[in-house]
């Protein structure tokens, strides 16, 4: 997804304009005419002055680079698909894998996305529960991270 | 000399030899396979480190990246895709002479460079990081202030692509960092009153994020090409190489000392090494109409300048805190994490660290032969499991690793969130890099920044009140000057000879 530099200038400064705002909420420190708000009023301030110089630039070019360029995967909608399926599954364990439990949840992500990206059904499922149990073992087991049990609580091993 | 046996000691345990094989294992298979690179490997490793002691810990990135780097060079050889982009630079000469029947040549002198040049920049680090730590002790936190911005400054310019944009992207690591608690008033900033944002952003799934699910994302929205591995067997990796590097040895001294150099620079990483040291390969060779059709010539500068690079990186994350590349980026991440801040207090305070890590480098490199040897061997099988069954198991293990940290799904969403904008910046050809320099010296600049101030009494005078602190500050307000001074000429440039030109067009 390719964008002129004007965007991504535009973008910058409204961002920049928005955080310096921001920062006016922030307590002083006693004594001092500057505070917390110091180091963001200049990040803010040097991401409004390159992002004013990328607008510059863009508007610039703007006959030969256009607004936007959708990347390869725009011309195939199997690679949208794809993206979607893929930050699909991180937000889905986000907001399901404590509920759920990691090996459901793991099993459920990987399985899907094996099938996606071109594995048959068969080895999918197969590849998806041997690595769901071995970093359930690496990290639960000997990491001892608590990795969520969810429904499978009752026959926790 | 105590010293040195207790680090000896150190590094010695079985444990940690252990874990030193294992991560070396890692790397070579990471690192040869085309899509993921050095980076990722540490990326994906920093989980497992947050449960080791800081000497295995540190050991095991280090023995991941040396072999990594070296494994990059492996399908550069046999399939013209570099493993890695530290092979990007010789990939085409390397793939020349595997067509001319010489892939075990080019593999050899890849594998015998690497460990040479690892070995060459080790020196470079262990003689080099105590004598500047010495130095360094008497900075205060203005030199701190000046020096970090040095070398940000250098690490926007150095990256490839646009300036402007390298700012940018180093302007939003900064700003990462400044969200959570506050140093010096204790203030929240730009938390939105979340508890979770209130430590600030979790640097392990920010690196896992910026380096892992970005190039899955990469990835999956590519139309991609299958990889069709040769049926060429690789003969004797060793017959007739010691010909080749004997008449090659003063290139083996170059690459390797050139690519130490400018790993010590801050932003310059092994593949910037590897480009430079090609480039000056052909330029000062008694043949250079030869290079691009399979000629090992550059092939030996560049395969030692990429590995004799990665320790040169070191020196200024141990001495300074300051990264020289995105893979010491993660390692002072990981160093602040086990509490051992870099800086030149280490040096006082744990010299035996310090020295586990130069011996660390040394055991790593040579190590380096036998795995890399055997890595060459088995490279067909590794080159033949496909990326579509690694990419989900990658993706399990980045949020299981982000996860790990404070075992919340807060850090899986950093993760998320981090790995599309850096995914985003490389598309619009906005360098990742000066972004994670950024996330990582953030909170450093701001402090000394805000230290300063307060000592100077918010007088800008105080930063150049010290004659260190002066030098450094007047040469990174020249490098800030330099493009706008070039483009400047640039554009006067221009404007001169216009009139001149159209005088001649008849």
């Amino acid at each position: 997804m390719r964008f002129n530099d004007s965007v991504f200038g535009v973008i910058l400064v409204a961002f920049a304009i928005a955080e310096i705002a921001y920062t006016s909420t922030f307590p002083r420190l006693h004594g001092q005419d500057f505070g917390p708000d110091l180091f963001p009023i200049i990040i803010g301030a040097g991401l409004m002055l390159f992002g004013g110089v990328l607008i510059a630039k863009g508007w610039a070019q703007r006959f030969t680079q256009p607004m936007l360029v959708l990347g390869d995967w725009a011309h195939d909608s199997a690679n949208v698909v794809n993206v979607v399926i893929l930050l699909g599954s991180v937000v889905f364990y986000i907001a399901f894998s404590t509920w759920l439990g990691f090996i459901p949840t793991a099993l459920v992500i990987q399985s899907v996305l094996l099938i996606r990206l071109g594995s048959s059904p068969l080895a999918s499922i197969t590849i998806a529960a041997i690595s769901t149990m071995l970093i359930h073992t690496l990290f639960a087991k000997v990491l001892l991270v608590p990795l969520p049990w969810g429904l499978l609580l009752p026959v926790a091993w | 000399m105590e010293t040195v046996l207790n680090a000896l000691a150190l590094i010695t345990d079985p444990y940690t030899l252990g874990v030193m094989a294992l991560a070396a294992m890692f790397g070579l298979f990471v690192g040869a396979i085309p899509g993921l690179t050095a980076t990722m490997a540490t990326a994906l490793l920093i989980p497992f480190t947050f449960f080791m002691d800081p000497v295995p810990a540190i050991a095991a990135i280090v023995a991941t990246v040396a072999t990594a780097i070296f494994a990059g060079d492996i399908p550069g050889a046999l399939l013209r895709i570099p493993g890695t982009p530290a092979s990007a630079a010789y990939c085409d000469e390397a793939y020349a002479m595997t067509k001319k029947g010489l892939a075990e040549r080019a593999l050899g002198i890849a594998l015998v460079t690497s460990v040479i040049g690892g070995l060459a920049g080790s020196v470079v680090l262990s003689v080099s990081a105590p004598a500047l730590a010495e130095f360094a002790i008497r900075f205060s936190s203005y030199e701190y202030f000046w020096l970090a911005c040095l070398g940000l400054s250098c690490a926007v310019i150095i990256s490839t692509g646009s300036t402007i944009k390298g700012f940018v992207s180093l302007l939003i690591g900064l700003f990462i960092a400044t969200i959570g608690i506050d140093g010096t008033a204790g203030h929240p900033r730009f938390t939105f009153g979340s508890i979770e944002l209130m430590g600030g952003v979790s640097f392990i799934p920010a690196m896992i994020g910026m380096f892992a699910i970005s190039e899955v994302l990469r990835y999956v929205a590519s139309t991609r090409t299958v990889i069709v591995v040769p049926q060429q067997s690789v003969g004797s990796i060793f017959s007739g190489l010691g010909a080749v590097l004997s008449k090659y040895k003063f290139n083996i001294i170059r690459g390797s000392s050139i690519g130490a150099v400018v790993g010590i620079l801050p932003g310059a990483g092994a593949d910037i090494a590897a480009w430079i040291c090609y480039a000056i390969s052909k330029k000062r060779s008694k043949e250079p109409e030869k290079f691009g059709t399979g000629h090992p010539e550059g092939l030996v500068d560049a395969g030692a300048a990429n590995n004799a690079s990665l320790a040169g990186a070191w020196v200024p994350a141990i001495v300074f805190g300051i990264p020289g590349d995105s893979i010491t980026a993660i390692v002072i991440g990981v160093l602040y994490m086990k509490g051992m801040n870099p800086g030149p207090m280490v040096f006082i305070q744990n010299p035996e660290l310090i020295y586990a890590v130069f011996i660390a480098f040394f055991i790593a490199n040579l190590a380096l032969l036998p795995l890399g040897f055997a890595a060459i061997r088995l490279s067909r099988q590794i080159l033949r499991i496909p990326r579509r069954v690694l990419m989900p198991l990658i993706l399990m293990f980045c949020m299981v690793g982000a996860f790990a940290i404070n075992n919340t799904v807060f850090g899986i969403t950093v993760m998320l969130v981090l790995g599309i904008l850096a995914y985003l910046m490389e598309e619009n050809g906005f360098p990742v890099a000066p972004a994670i320099l950024g996330i990582v010296l953030g909170g450093m600049v701001e402090d000394n920044f805000m230290a300063s101030m307060i000592k100077a009494d918010g007088s800008l005078l105080g930063f150049f009140s010290r004659p260190i602190a002066a030098t450094l500050g007047v040469i990174t307000i020249l490098l800030w000057l330099t493009p706008i001074l070039a483009a400047s000429w640039r554009y006067l440039h221009r404007h001169k000879n216009r009139p001149a030109r159209l005088k001649s067009d008849p």
